[in-house]
C-alpha cells in the first residue's frame, strides 16, 4: 500500500446528509398524519412545481429508494422474485423492479406498509420512467399520474419552440395539480423552489469542481452520499443549505490539503451507477493509492454546470447571481426548464458522442489516470452508448476498462471476476 | 547472486508450478486443483521444489496468479492472469503483442507492447461457455474422450452453424445435431468453430495486432486451434506447454 501522505478527516456534514436523508423518507410517510401531501415520481421529476400546493408537500423519488432497497439485499431479492411471478422481465431497470416490488410487497424498505402516494409527478426521458410510474399507478390502484415529456434534443440545439413545449406541459401540469389535491396553487411558493433548486443544482456542480484539486478532497463513494441530497429535495431551503456548508467545508479541505484519502497516488473516474451492493469496490481501490474522484454520472446527474470563461467546466451561474428576478409563473417554468435542459446527464440520450467530450473533459481538468466504465445492466438509459464511450476514450489514449454488473440487482454482478478486472486494470496504471 | 523465482497459477481446473532461475526454467509441474486447491498447490510446489533441488528458503520470490491467488501457499505476492500471460507470453515469443489465453473457465486476451508490458485486455463474461469446460461437456455429449475431439473435428466434411454463447443450450443443439445424423467429425467443428468465434469476437474488441500467441491448456486441441485460426485469419504462435505460461510470467514478474 502507498505511504500516507496527505492529511485526511472525517466531513462534518456527514452527519446532516445521514439526517436530512432519513427525515427525508420518515416525512413522506408522516406527510398526511399532518394533513400533507405525498407524490412520488423520478429524482429528475421537476419537483419545483408541487411546491406551489404548500408547505406540507413531501416527495418519495424512485431511483434513491431503488438504490436504498438495494442496500438491503435480502429485501431488494423479494422484491425482484415478486415483480418476476408477475410477469415482468428481470432485465428492467433495476431501480424500477425494486420500486413495484415494494409495491407489490406492499411493504416499505424503511419498515411498515408501502406509503402510496396522493399523486405521481414525473418526467420521461429515459426509456423506463414514464412506463415506470404508469405501471406504479396501476399497481397502485389508480393513482393520478401526470408525465412531463422532457426528449427534445440536446442543449445546445435548444430553441423557442423546444422550450414552449415543455413549459406548456408544465402549465398543464399546475392545473392539473390543483384538480387532482381540491388547493390553489402558490405562485411564490414555486418562485422560491425554483430559486432553490437552481442554487442547489449549481452548488454541487462548484463542490463538484472543487475536486479538480490535488489531493482530492472527496472521493466518489463519499460522493454518493452527498449528491443524493439534490435528489430527494433540489427544490427545498434545507438542500440549499447544506450544499453551501459543504462547499465552504470542501473549500477549507482543499486550502488545507486534506485528502479524501492520504495516499492518493492515482486518480480514476467511474461511469454511471455504481453496483450499490459492492461499494467495497471504490474502498478496494484505496489500498493501491486510488482515489476515484467522481464520475459524469456523479457530477452531471443533478449538478449544473457550465463552461466557463477559461474555457473549464464549473458551476452555472444561477438566475439570481445572472441578476434575473423571477416575478411570474410562467417565468419560473421557464427559467427552470431551460436550466434543468441543460443539465449533463440529459445530454447523451441524443448522443453518445456528447457523452464522449464530457468525459474526456473530466479526465483532462480532474487530472483522471484512467476510466473505469460500468456497463450497467440495471439502466439502459445511462448505459446507452457506453461501448462508444470506451471506444472515444481508447481513441484519444486514456487507459479505460469495463466491469459488467447491476447498479439495483446482485444476480448480475460477480465481485471476484469484477476485482481481477480492477487488478488488471490497476498493473496497467501502474498501482499494482 | 543468482535469483530464484516462482510462479504459482492456481487456476480453476488445474494448479501450476514453474520454478525459474535468473529466468531460466529449473523444474515445472502440474496438478489438479481438486477440492481443496491450496493443498493440492502445496503438495505440487513442493514436488517441483525437489525436482529442482531447492528449499523453501532458496526461493526470492514466489508469485501467485489465477483464480485461486488469494488462497496460493507461500506466495509473497501476486499479478493479475491477464498481466502474467502477457509477461510469460511476450517472453516466449518476443515479437507477440497480442497474447490469448483459453483456460477451463474462462478465455481472456491482453495486448502488449514490444517491452512485453500490458497495455489493455479483455476477459469474457461470467460464463464459461468459451472455454475448456465448454469442449468437455461437449465431449461427453458426443460420446468421445477430450483428445480425440481435437483430431476428429480435422476430419469433418462441412461447417455447421452452432451457438455457443450458453452450454446448456450447445449441449441441446449438439443432441439435435446427433438426432439428424450429422457426423460426429462436423459437429466437433462446429463445437470448436463455435468456440473460436466467442474468442475471436472477445479478442476484437482489443483490436488484434500481431503476432498472436495462444495460451492455456486449450491451446492443445487441434481443432480449436485450426477453428481460431480461421477465424482470426492469423497463424497462431503456440508455446510448446501452454498451461504454463501464467505461471512462467508469474515467476519472470519480480525480474522486470
Amino acid at each position: 500500500m502507498p505511504k500516507k501522505v496527505y492529511k485526511t478527516k472525517l466531513l462534518d456534514q456527514w452527519n446532516e446528509a445521514k439526517e436530512l436523508r432519513s427525515n427525508y423518507y420518515r416525512n413522506y410517510v408522516k406527510a398526511h398524519e399532518i394533513g400533507g401531501i405525498r407524490w412520488a415520481g423520478g429524482a429528475w421529476s421537476f419537483s419545483a412545481i408541487p411546491s406551489g400546493l404548500g408547505d406540507d408537500v413531501y416527495s418519495l423519488t424512485g431511483e434513491p429508494y431503488g438504490a436504498t432497497v438495494t442496500y438491503n439485499k435480502d429485501f431488494a431479492a423479494k422484491c425482484h422474485e415478486a415483480i418476476e411471478a408477475k410477469g415482468y422481465a428481470r432485465d428492467l431497470c433495476a431501480y424500477m423492479r425494486n420500486y413495484w416490488g415494494s409495491i407489490i410487497l406492499d411493504k416499505y424498505v424503511l419498515g411498515g406498509e408501502w406509503p402510496k402516494p396522493d399523486f405521481i409527478w414525473t418526467t420521461h426521458i429515459c426509456c423506463s420512467h414514464a412506463k415506470w410510474y404508469q405501471i406504479a399507478s396501476e399497481l397502485e390502484g389508480g393513482v393520478p399520474f401526470f408525465c412531463i415529456d422532457v426528449s427534445v434534443g440536446p442543449y445546445h440545439e435548444l430553441n423557442e419552440r423546444r422550450l414552449n413545449y415543455v413549459v406548456s406541459q408544465m402549465m398543464d401540469g399546475i392545473e392539473w395539480l390543483e384538480k387532482v389535491t381540491g388547493r390553489k396553487y402558490d405562485d411564490e411558493k414555486l418562485i422560491q423552489a425554483v430559486y432553490n433548486e437552481c442554487r442547489a443544482t449549481s452548488l454541487w456542480a462548484e463542490i463538484c469542481t472543487l475536486n479538480k484539486a490535488v489531493p482530492a478532497p472527496l472521493d466518489e463513494k463519499t460522493m454518493y452520499s452527498l449528491y443524493v441530497i439534490n435528489t430527494l429535495m433540489k427544490h427545498r431551503k434545507e438542500c440549499v443549505d447544506f450544499y453551501k456548508k459543504l462547499r465552504d467545508e470542501v473549500e477549507d479541505r482543499v486550502a488545507s490539503q486534506i485528502g479524501a484519502i492520504g495516499n492518493e497516488k492515482f486518480r480514476v473516474m467511474t461511469d454511471t451507477q455504481p453496483p450499490w451492493a459492492f461499494l467495497e469496490l471504490w474502498r478496494y481501490l484505496e489500498k493501491y493509492g486510488v482515489v476515484s474522484i467522481g464520475s459524469l454520472y456523479t457530477f452531471g446527474l443533478m449538478g449544473i454546470f457550465e463552461v466557463k470563461e477559461d474555457g473549464t467546466w464549473g458551476p452555472r451561474a444561477t438566475p439570481q447571481e445572472s441578476g434575473v428576478e423571477i416575478e411570474t409563473r410562467e417565468q419560473a417554468l421557464r427559467i427552470l426548464a431551460e436550466w434543468t435542459l441543460s443539465r449533463p446527464e440529459w445530454q447523451h440520450f441524443y448522443s453518445p458522442e456528447l457523452k464522449s467530450d464530457m468525459m474526456m473533459r473530466i479526465v483532462k481538468e480532474w487530472k483522471v489516470d484512467g476510466v473505469m466504465l460500468h456497463f450497467n445492466r440495471g439502466c439502459e438509459g445511462l448505459t446507452m452508448g457506453i461501448a462508444e464511450n470506451k471506444l472515444a476514450l481508447k481513441k484519444a489514449g486514456i487507459p479505460v476498462m469495463h466491469f459488467e454488473g447491476n447498479m439495483g440487482d446482485e444476480r448480475e454482478f460477480d465481485l471476484e471476476r469484477t476485482k481481477a478486472e480492477i487488478e488488471a486494470f490497476l498493473e496497467i496504471l501502474g498501482a499494482k | 547472486m543468482k535469483t530464484i523465482t516462482t510462479g504459482i497459477d492456481m487456476g480453476s481446473k488445474n494448479v501450476k508450478v514453474v520454478i525459474l532461475k535468473d529466468g531460466k526454467v529449473l523444474a515445472r509441474g502440474i496438478t489438479l486443483s481438486g477440492f481443496d486447491q491450496k493443498e493440492a498447490a502445496k503438495k505440487v510446489f513442493n514436488e517441483v521444489l525437489k525436482k529442482a533441488s531447492l528449499s523453501l528458503d532458496d526461493i526470492d520470490q514466489i508469485v501467485a496468479t489465477g483464480a485461486g491467488k488469494e488462497v496460493a501457499p507461500y506466495a509473497n505476492s501476486d499479478i493479475s492472469m491477464v498481466g502474467a500471460d502477457a509477461i510469460g507470453g511476450s517472453f516466449l515469443f518476443p515479437s507477440a503483442r497480442t497474447i490469448i489465453d483459453v483456460g477451463a473457465e474462462e478465455g481472456r486476451a491482453a495486448r502488449c507492447d514490444e517491452k512485453g508490458k500490458m497495455i489493455d485486455f479483455v476477459i469474457n463474461e461470467k460464463c464459461a461457455a468459451g472455454a475448456g469446460t465448454f469442449v468437455e461437456a461437449m465431449a461427453r455429449a458426443l460420446e468421445v474422450t477430450l483428445e480425440e475431439m481435437g483430431p476428429l473435428s480435422l476430419k469433418a466434411e462441412r461447417a455447421v452453424p452452432m451457438n455457443a454463447q450458453c452450454t446448456i443450450f450447445a449441449e441441446s443443439e449438439v443432441v439435435t445435431l446427433i438426432h439428424e445424423k450429422t457426423s460426429k467429425a462436423d459437429i466437433s467443428r462446429a463445437i470448436h468453430d463455435a468456440i473460436a468465434d466467442r474468442i475471436t469476437s472477445m479478442t476484437r474488441r482489443l483490436g488484434i495486432q500481431r503476432d498472436v500467441v495462444l495460451a492455456g491448456g486449450v491451446a492443445k486441441n487441434i481443432g480449436f486451434v485450426n477453428s481460431l485460426e480461421k477465424a482470426l485469419e492469423v497463424k497462431l504462435l503456440i508455446p510448446k506447454e501452454p498451461e504454463f505460461v501464467g505461471a512462467l510470467g508469474a515467476a519472470l514478474a519480480p525480474l522486470r
